[in-house]
């Protein structure tokens, strides 16, 4: 759906990174993890085109005005890399936004007694949250959390507040582990008794190791991944990404928007 | 009291002027919840061909200043699955569907027409000889008239439904070619297709698109849409359907005074999926505003 949204916040949660949270009509409350949000930055045409991003949270806001009803809100963490966002990250309380959503096929929730492990990279743990809210209902989860530095792991202390296990493991060593996080997901899935799940959304680089782990190990695994789009609902074609048997003979295209973001990793071609 | 819309677009009749443009609108289905499908004059669905086709690798698109740049490849179901699986679509909504395709050859740009008049629910047909983004085809028969004639001369004799030509504006004298087309029996001209541009990223040094050019479409190309609209409308006889850069009623309006019988919304539909249907909507009350009655006395009433 497309309507209207209300900037109830727009924060600095690290350097470069944003959290915005807005009003949403009630049929938003039952957006789901994995889901995302194009998003018009204003109704000039530079910029022209929506910009997607992962839900984050959803909530209910309680208006502070007695009487006024309560409706849900929706967040987004995003991070500045261009006009756009650059323009966005500037709008204050009160400001609008023309918004389309939610969007795309979200994650499965999969089996109450698995582990579920999660992956984020950056602002990819940005669709994580929402995901990993609704996974501690009922199973033991676990995340891990990469970047270049201590300012790309974010909002970790939510994550904390939901009871999520956290491991941080940033290139330079600034935060938690000096490496990849995929060596500390390593050590976890070394330990493991019984089955787990792993969720995975962050640099194509990132995503690319942790589906050949999962694929290594026989573990399912759900990726989100992003693309370039103009329209967000099926009709640009512009972000799709390339199936398991894709080959230039046989060609076999998933459009991210419509189809994903979220899929399995044994659906997507990979680099060995 | 309400003015009327409709336009005669070779024999179709569309309820008001506006069409949504191949490419733009997927198979029409797609937009079923942002559009009221019987609120736009037609729709156009995603290039056909005879096989399915996965088109480019990506970064298909990127944005530039007041456009966007495509470089999809003209991915399509194939003619095949069009009939089975979004034909039905067509058949549930009164609204005329027009199907855009193409081929990579004379022959099956004609076997295609063949295919598409033997389909009752798609009204018309829209040649594409102007595709900007794949090797064989498309742009090849949209750059010179002798081959575009001979597409069009091989589809006309393949089909008694209407046959739409869409122009490239990738050319020198895009009079020359719009005149070698409705000689050719072409019974309506369509343009201007997307603008052939490129993108480069200057720390990485690599163009963005993995194509490396693309189409250029979006608002920047409207004054140079406007211009051939023009030009064609004072060349040809055949109904021009005006397309390029159309954001809202205001830019709709001013193509037909241009001289075109009706106009496709494409870059502007991603933007807002209900855009088309809110510029007839705007249309409509501009003309009452103004005390048109029939939207057809703006067609080519430009006074210069």
């Amino acid at each position: 759906m497309q309507f209207t949204a209300m900037i109830l916040s727009n924060v600095e949660v690290s350097p470069g990174y944003w959290r915005m949270r807005m009003t949403a009509p009630p049929e938003c409350g039952s957006a789901r993890p994995g889901q995302f949000m194009m998003v018009r930055v204003n109704g000039a045409i530079d910029p022209l085109l929506r910009r997607p991003f992962g839900i984050f949270d959803v909530g209910i806001y309680m208006p502070a005005q007695s009487g006024a009803v309560s409706q849900p809100y929706l967040e987004m963490l995003y991070r500045v890399v261009g006009k756009g966002t650059a323009m966005l990250s500037a709008l204050h309380d009160s400001d609008l936004l023309d918004v389309l959503g939610p969007l795309g096929k979200g994650f499965d929730l999969g089996a109450a007694d698995e582990e579920k492990l999660i992956v984020g990279g950056g602002v990819g743990l940005a669709p994580l949250y929402l995901l990993a809210k609704e996974l501690v209902k009922e199973s033991k989860v676990r995340l891990f959390a990469g970047g270049r530095t201590r300012d790309d792991i974010l909002c970790i202390t939510e994550f904390e507040r939901l009871g999520v296990e956290c491991y941080t493991a940033t290139e330079d060593g600034s935060l938690g582990e000096c490496g990849l996080v995929t060596e500390a997901l390593l050590r976890r899935l070394d330990q493991l008794q019984g089955r787990a799940t792993i969720y995975a959304c962050g640099p194509n680089g990132m995503l690319n190791a942790v589906a050949g782990i999962a694929k290594q190990r026989e573990i399912p695994c759900q990726v989100s991944l992003e693309g370039y789009m103009a329209c967000g609902v099926g009709a640009c074609l512009g972000c799709v990404a390339p199936g398991q048997s894709h080959s230039p003979e046989t060609p076999d295209f998933r459009c991210v928007c419509t189809e994903g973001p979220v899929f399995e990793s044994g659906e997507l071609k990979w680099r060995d | 009291m309400k003015p009327d819309m409709t336009v005669n677009l070779a024999g179709i009749t569309l309820r008001n002027p506006v069409m949504t443009a191949s490419g733009t609108f997927g198979y029409g289905e797609e937009f079923a919840e942002y559009v009221d499908m019987e609120s736009i004059g037609a729709f156009v669905t995603k290039g056909l061909s005879l096989k399915p086709r996965a088109g480019n690798p990506t970064p298909r698109i990127v944005e530039t200043p007041g456009g966007m740049l495509n470089a999809i490849g003209l991915q399509n179901v194939g003619i095949d699955a069009f009939i089975t699986r979004k034909v039905p679509y067509l058949r549930s909504v009164n609204t005329p569907a027009i199907a855009n395709f193409f081929g990579n050859t004379v022959d099956e740009y004609a076997e295609m027409a063949r295919r598409l008049d033997g389909i009752p629910e798609v009204a018309g047909l829209e040649v594409n000889i102007s595709c900007p983004n794949v090797k064989q085809g498309g742009i090849v028969f949209g750059t010179d008239p002798a081959c575009a004639a001979s597409v069009v001369s091989a589809c006309r004799a393949a089909t008694k439904k209407p046959l739409i030509v869409k122009l490239s504006p990738n050319v020198t004298d895009v009079v020359v070619m719009a005149r070698a087309c409705e000689d050719a029996g072409a019974d309506a001209l369509s343009l201007i297709n997307t603008l052939t541009g490129m993108a480069i990223d200057l720390n990485k040094r690599r163009p963005v698109l993995a194509n490396i050019t693309g189409g250029f479409s979006g608002p920047a190309i409207k004054p140079i849409a406007l211009r051939m609209v023009w030009q064609v409308a004072k060349a040809v006889k055949v109904p021009i359907i005006g397309i390029g850069g159309i954001m809202n009623a205001t830019d709709a309006l001013e193509f037909m005074l241009a001289g075109a019988t009706a106009v496709q919304i494409g870059t502007a539909s991603f933007i807002n999926p209900g855009a088309a249907q809110k510029i007839a909507e705007d249309m409509e009350t501009w003309l009452i505003a103004n005390g048109v009655a029939d939207i057809k006395s703006l067609i080519g009433a430009l006074e210069t």
